[in-house]
């Protein structure tokens, strides 16, 4: 898609325009949001006080002090470099999205709007921005559509590659569940008398770009107790460092304020607090670059919690339409005869299945595609009415349809269709199939079977959500037989056959009765109910706009598919948080052995036994710590942004993964980390 | 909620369940204990020449060579069973590694063969313990076959046959009564006065 | 270590074992109304006390409700034993003749022994008549138990049921759990301590003629009837100032056994009634597992420490090897007739639980040995734990580690099906931040003054750091053991201990129980293998390492210049 093309990590221009905002970011009131990363900023504070207070006093050696003051605040301007990062990522995005956001005017009609059949209907000329709600306006070829909103009359192709990336037009038309139209996009033929849904800033691409920025970003559920976790974490840190000082006093080594604060900085979540953000805000970034817009990131994370998913049948778990599978040929003829019909019949039907039979007849017995423009062919279209399609060539009257139509079809002719037809007929049909009936004037040929085609690799889809605890469920219209034989081959967990919106919607009620999330996708103005109702509601792009306000995301794709993605952002985004958390409080060992044989080494020098690393000096050892937990809050931007590896594992395995990788590997890394800091600042003479 | 009526439940459920738990239980239990385990339920005092000596199973002060010493007591100024403690010395503590170094030394003097128990210049918990280890009372075999002009081999055949193992042949530790030990001692080489 | 000493720690462990779901089952079927086998003799007394205090027993409570009833049942109870020991010279059945306890101590004890704490500032044979122990202690030893046992039945109930708004009836449940739970096993435990030697008279003290020294008071008292619920409700409370040191409280090791059972039996039947409530038995072995992993690595770790001695004593000239005799090790504050086995497992058990009873001290162990005892206390005694509090504080770290792991599995967390939310962090946290707090607050207070604080002091150096830094954990932590040597009978620590114990009970139990109440509310959500299970040794070691990091994260720097510090100048042979 044009706007959220996958930026590098490190994408120069983000990257400048991240360090521009890191200093705006540290005004108290701005930080102060942020619990961990705000006592970080205040302690920095309170050593550039101290740091000033030794410089004016003339005390020599302030080498160290200067250093940690400095490395105090790098640690704030880090944690602020990375939501910096991840909302210039969101910014990049916008910026493309503005782009479609130009200006324009737009034709207001005037008096009554609709049944004119025409457009030639008075109307004004006034600014996009002006338009309200309800308001009505004509677009013609050519012209940008003003504003989101829902056609009322007339049928145009809409180029909406601004906002899907899709270069080829699709077609939207009054009534049914193409008639909602997204304000930027352009109509390149005909013209649409559109109503307009949404007041100027309210706009699909307006909410789209608030998002992507993260300016109207509200925490989400599980970032607020996250948030209150850390929040308490950082309290009793506080607690542990400041009461450390009167235990120093009676130990006979109390401490200077700098080793103090950066025993605090070190100890307090810093590295997940400073991250935090940018996870969120990634996760929703990931979400658009998927194409997928969701309302809320309440709604991005409900995803991950989701038990059921509710699947359509058509275009998720199969491919669009129906395929020719087989040519079963009537007693008499032969095969080969009836392929060639078959195919001489399809030549010119364009549908899907049509074609199918026209590659089959190819792939089985080499039947060539004919150019039938000079044999003077007629071709007869299917209607309602006959129900059946083919060809007149030569004399020859080729037809293929339903079994009812074509008995019509070969007794109006005068033949008659023989017993065992009826068989194959219904054999096909309990297989799930579609069977069409292929016959020339009195003569039945044969069958065509029709097959749904499960799409490729989704049965391996299924399985991994399987594992992850997600059921899905098969929703179709279809009959129960063909339903249970689709399902048994697509290996869903359950199906719903001869599907109204009313059984979906009690079968998401049920669901929910038992304390289970559902997904669903949709695009029908009747899906709306359903999707308001499911915890995780996909409207398709393509669909009503009902649909699109039931639902609380969009995807912009329209795939069916796109729902299975979005419950592995939804997970992937807490596991991100989960595993920084331990991965950050894990830490915390190894800056102990760190910090704190160095803090009372002069008063009691047995305790270097604790010193495992081996560092040089305590002073080289508190700055090590320090210099290691700010680098590690950019060493990790990365892994904030693409969120942490996801595997499709039960939770058990999952769990024994990430507490591995996360926190035996957050207990060592930093032992390693800070002694490596060690011999550099050493090397350098630093301290 | 109606919190005047839980107000009232609870001073009415202090009154009902002291009554039950605080009176009639603990009375209950001295009847039935008096009854049944009258000598245990009173504290196992020994009576000798018509005159209460003590208890069993609580540790007196010795003092004299001829009788074999409990450990160090902090207990009042010793073995006092109204208070019972002990030193709650902690391991880096001067005076406790004085004390220590003292009774060393002093028994060191009345047995320079044999290493000093540790049990013998430490306090116990209660400063009331009744018993040594079979080593601490071994220990102090020489001094009292002396001061009783026995045999030390017949002291410590004697100390020997007064070891209480342990309870059930695993609970507890091997050790020896130090009372019903120095009363055995009487009995056998009496001390004339 | 001697192999009959892990012998001993390795019969105690399996008995615990095998009392876990006898019990367990055993309150499933108390707390649920179910008929048990007491009932013909029971059902009556209950039914009376109902009648006579008005209690309405099918009425169920919203979880505020049941908070304000626990808090004004201890706030009367608590009240009452305040003014009897206030009045006590003018009260029968104190043969000793002991005046009125002084204001402050008599807070202090008021508070310890509402608290379930048991903290003792005072010397119980030397200022308790016989009608305050038995009806003022000893009764507060049932009651805070109960009271303990309900709040943990009431956030069990919390956990199992779904979109209910109450909790369950306080009154009723402290009813049941005082007489089918307490008071049995009480009556059968008393008669088996005096058939060891545990005193039970209301005589006066005798006074006796020692064969080699002048006169011997020895204090008397209904002791066995104390002594069992001292450890079976988790008090602690010692009759005599030396507690299960005390030849009379403790004369025997199976004595010693039954009272270090009494210690964790129920906790440890509470991890199975948690599991048997909430339909997942497995989840709670799952948590005595975690629990018992904790225990041996303390036990451990205080048996080694305690055998391997104190150097500076071996150069002293005292011979610490162990052999067939001699006990060896560090006898220093330690009875014969338990040696170093019995010591480290009782000195473990009475901190794993919120007891605080001891049979040896704290005080004159090795610095690693005491160091134990002191963790165990500040990770929130939920080592098995306290008779209810055990429970309720684990409950706590479950919901944090369930929070993480939930996290980590990219779903809401959820607990035995209950989201865990916002609100319920929120609580969780708050209940964590209470132990630094109070702990360390009043700590680091006392260290800096030399007249109320430091004067208290009985060791010098890192040891002295240790003996307050205990003093306040102890009494936050509702245990009541001590490093004694503080002389803590100063108005200064009665009034911040009192109220350390006051804030670290209730305050504790306030989150909590909003937390019960919070996940009652809630629906069940199914489970399925996204969830993450509570039922794995995975869960299990992930609740060790969580419990261990929120505790000793915290504590690490306070402890590395107390007992590390102590432990590494030790091996130097320095002394203070």
């Amino acid at each position: 898609m044009s706007h959220a093309k996958q930026l590098s990590i490190w994408d120069p221009g983000i990257v400048r325009g991240a360090a521009r905002d890191v200093i705006g970011k540290l005004h108290p009131r701005t930080m102060a949001r942020n619990p961990v990363v705000f006592v970080v900023e205040v302690g920095s504070a309170l050593t550039t006080v101290a740091l000033l207070r030794d410089m004016t006093a003339g005390r020599p050696g302030l080498g160290f002090e200067i250093q940690i003051t400095f490395w105090l605040w790098l640690t704030v301007l880090f944690a602020n470099f990375a939501e910096a990062m991840a909302e210039g990522r969101g910014k990049a995005q916008a910026d493309t999205l503005r782009k479609a956001r130009t200006e324009s005017i737009a034709k207001r009609l005037i008096g009554p709007s609709v049944g004119s059949g025409s457009n030639r209907t008075p109307y004004e000329e006034v600014p996009a921005t002006s338009l309200r709600k309800d308001d009505v306006v004509l677009v013609g070829a050519g012209e940008f559509i003003p504003a989101d909103g829902e056609i009322i009359e007339g049928v145009a192709s809409v180029d909406e590659s601004a906002i899907t990336g899709e270069s080829a037009p699709v077609i939207r038309e009054s009534g049914g569940d193409r008639s909602a139209v997204t304000g930027g996009t352009r109509v390149l033929s005909d013209w649409i008398k559109v109503r307009v849904t949404s007041d100027p800033g309210h706009a699909f691409l307006d909410r789209m770009i608030a998002l992507v920025e993260g300016a109207e970003r509200q925490k989400t559920p599980n970032e607020i107790a996250l948030n209150i976790l850390l929040a308490g974490l950082t309290i009793i840190f506080l607690l542990a460092v400041v009461t450390l000082q009167p235990f120093a006093m009676y130990s006979g080594a109390p401490q200077s304020v700098f080793v103090l604060v950066a025993l605090l900085v070190c100890l307090i979540p810093t590295t997940i607090g400073g991250l935090l953000s940018a996870i969120g805000i990634a996760g929703m970034d990931r979400l658009v670059q998927r194409n997928v817009l969701a309302t809320s990131g309440r709604a991005v994370e409900a995803a991950g919690d989701v038990h059921t998913l509710l699947l359509d049948k058509t275009g998720t778990i199969t491919l669009g339409n129906r395929q020719a599978a087989e040519f079963v040929a009537l007693d008499g003829v032969n095969e080969r005869e009836l392929a060639d019909a078959a195919q001489l019949s399809s030549l010119a039907d364009e549908t899907p299945e049509g074609r199918s039979i026209v590659v089959l007849a190819k792939e089985r017995y080499g039947i060539r595609g004919r150019e039938l423009a000079d044999k003077r062919a007629v071709f007869v279209p299917f209607t309602a009415q006959t129900r059946m399609s083919g060809v007149d060539l030569n004399g020859r009257q080729v037809r293929k349809g339903a079994a009812d139509a074509i008995g019509r079809f070969v007794a109006a002719n005068g033949g008659a269709m023989p017993v065992n037809l009826q068989a194959i007929v219904e054999r096909i049909s309990r297989s799930g199939g579609t069977p069409l009936v292929v016959a020339e004037r009195t003569r039945p040929l044969g069958v065509v079977h029709l097959k749904d085609i499960v799409k490729g690799g989704i049965r391996e889809r299924f399985n991994d959500l399987r594992a992850m605890g997600i059921r899905t469920v098969m929703i179709t219209g279809d009959n129960p037989l063909t339903a249970a034989s689709i399902a048994a081959e697509a290996g869903v967990d359950d199906f719903m056959a001869e599907a109204t919106p009313e059984d979906k919607m009690r079968l998401i009620r049920r669901e929910q009765q038992d304390g289970r999330l559902v997904a669903m996708t949709g695009d029908g103005t009747n899906d709306a109910p359903a999707l308001a109702q499911a915890d995780v509601g996909v409207a398709m792009n393509s669909g009503t706009q009902a649909a699109r306000e039931a639902g609380n995301m969009v995807d912009l794709d329209s795939s069916p598919t796109k729902l299975i993605d979005i419950v592995e952002i939804g997970k992937q985004l807490l596991m991100t948080r989960g595993a920084l958390t331990t991965f950050s409080i894990a830490n915390d060992v190894a800056k102990y052995f760190a910090i704190i044989p160095a803090m009372f080494s002069a008063t009691f020098p047995v305790l270097m036994t604790l010193n495992v690393m081996g560092l040089k000096t305590p002073e080289s050892a508190i700055l090590s710590a320090v210099i290691f937990n700010a680098l590690i809050i950019v060493a990790l931007v990365p892994l904030a942004l693409h969120g942490v590896a996801y595997r499709a594992m039960t939770a058990e395995a999952l769990l024994r993964r990430n507490l591995l990788i996360y926190g035996a590997g957050g207990v060592i890394v930093p032992f390693i980390g800070i002694k490596i800091i060690d011999v550099v600042i050493t090397a350098l003479h630093l301290a | 909620m109606n919190i005047t009526r839980n107000l009232l439940i609870a001073v009415l459920m202090t009154i009902a369940t002291t009554i039950l738990l605080g009176l009639v239980y603990p009375l209950a239990m001295t009847a039935i204990a008096q009854a049944i385990f009258p000598d245990k339920a009173n504290g196992q005092l020994v009576m000798r020449e018509g005159r209460v000596i003590g208890s069993r199973i609580i540790g007196e002060s010795f003092s004299s060579p001829g009788y074999f010493h409990g450990r160090p007591s902090a207990a009042g100024a010793g073995y006092d069973a109204a208070n019972s403690a002990g030193t709650n010395l902690g391991p880096t503590s001067r005076n406790l590694v004085d004390a220590v170094k003292t009774a060393v030394a002093a028994a060191q003097k009345e047995n320079p063969s044999a290493p000093v128990p540790i049990d013998l210049v430490t306090s116990s918990a209660s400063g009331l313990d009744p018993h040594l280890s079979p080593a601490a009372a071994l220990f102090q075999a020489p001094r009292v076959a002396a001061a009783r002009r026995a045999s030390e081999a017949d002291v410590r055949r004697l100390v020997g046959a007064h070891i209480e193992p342990r309870q059930f042949g695993f609970l507890g530790e091997p050790r020896v009564n130090v009372l019903e030990l120095n009363l055995a001692l009487d009995e056998q080489w009496p001390i004339r006065k | 270590m001697t192999a009959n000493g892990w012998l001993q720690i390795l019969v105690y462990l399996l008995a615990i074992l095998a009392v876990t779901p006898l019990i367990g089952r055993f309150m499933t079927r108390v707390f649920a109304r179910e008929r048990t086998w007491l009932d013909p003799v029971l059902r009556p007394v209950e039914r009376s006390i109902y009648r006579a205090t008005g209690v309405d027993e099918t009425r169920d409570m919203h979880w505020t409700e049941y908070a304000v009833a626990m808090l004004l049942f201890s706030g009367v109870s608590m009240l009452v034993l305040y003014v009897m020991q206030r009045v006590q010279q003018w009260l029968p059945v104190n043969p000793q003749k002991f005046g009125a306890v002084t204001p402050d101590l008599a807070f202090n004890t008021a508070a310890s022994f509402t608290t379930n704490t048991n903290w003792q500032a005072y010397s119980g044979e030397s200022t308790m008549s016989y009608l305050t122990q038995m009806a003022g202690l000893a009764y507060h030893n049932f009651a805070s138990a109960a009271v303990g046992i309900a709040l943990a039945i009431a956030f069990i109930r919390g956990i199992a049921q779904k979109e209910r708004d109450s909790i369950g009836n306080f009154w009723v449940d402290l009813v049941r759990c005082t007489l089918w739970v307490l008071l049995p096993f009480c009556v059968a435990g008393t008669l088996l301590l005096v058939s060891q030697g545990v005193v039970q008279n209301l005589r006066p003290y005798d006074t006796v003629t020692p064969i080699d020294s002048k006169e011997q008071v020895i204090a008397q008292g209904p002791v066995a009837s104390q002594e069992i619920i001292k450890e079976w409700g988790t008090n602690g409370g010692g009759f005599f100032n030396a507690n299960s040191a005390h030849p009379f409280e403790n004369p025997t090791p199976l004595s010693n056994f039954v009272e270090m059972f009494a210690i964790l039996a129920i906790s440890a039947g509470l991890t199975y009634t948690l599991g048997d409530m909430t339909g997942s038995r497995a989840h709670g072995w799952a948590v005595w597992g975690a629990m018992a992993f904790l225990f041996l690595a303390g036990v451990t770790t205080v048996y080694w420490s305690e055998a391997r001695g104190n150097p500076i004593l071996a150069a002293a000239g005292a011979d610490q090897t162990t052999t067939a005799l001699a006990p060896g090790g560090n006898m220093e504050g330690k009875e014969t007739r338990f040696g170093l086995a019995n010591s480290a497992l009782f000195a473990t058990v009475t901190t794993d639980a919120s007891c605080g009873a001891v049979n040896s001290w704290h005080d004159s162990f090795t610095p690693l040995g005491g160091m134990v005892p002191l963790v165990n206390i500040v990770l929130g005694e939920v080592i098995f734990g306290g008779v209810g509090a055990g429970m309720y504080g684990i409950l706590v770290f479950i919901v944090l580690s369930v929070f993480i792991a939930g996290l980590m599995v990219g779903r809401t967390p959820e607990y035995l099906g209950k989201k865990i939310q916002s609100y319920d962090v929120q609580m969780a946290m708050l209940g964590v931040l209470v132990f630094p707090l109070v702990i360390l607050a009043l700590t680091g207070i006392s260290v800096l003054s030399p007249t109320f604080g430091l004067a208290s002091l009985s060791n010098r150096g890192p040891h002295g750091l240790s003996e307050i830094l205990y003093a306040f954990a102890s009494g936050t932590g509702n245990n009541g053991s001590a490093f004694a040597g503080l002389n803590a009978n100063t108005k200064w620590y009665n009034a911040t201990i009192g109220l350390a114990m006051l804030v670290g009970r209730f305050f504790m139990i306030i989150p909590t129980l909003a937390i019960a109440g919070s996940l009652g509310r809630k629906k069940r959500v199914a489970p399925s293998s996204g969830t993450f299970p509570v039922t794995t040794p995975l869960f299990a070691s992930l609740l060790v390492s969580v419990v261990l990091i929120v505790g000793a994260l915290t504590f690490f720097p306070a402890l590395s210049l107390g007992p590390i510090v102590e432990h590494l100048l030790m091996n130097h042979g320095q002394v203070f």
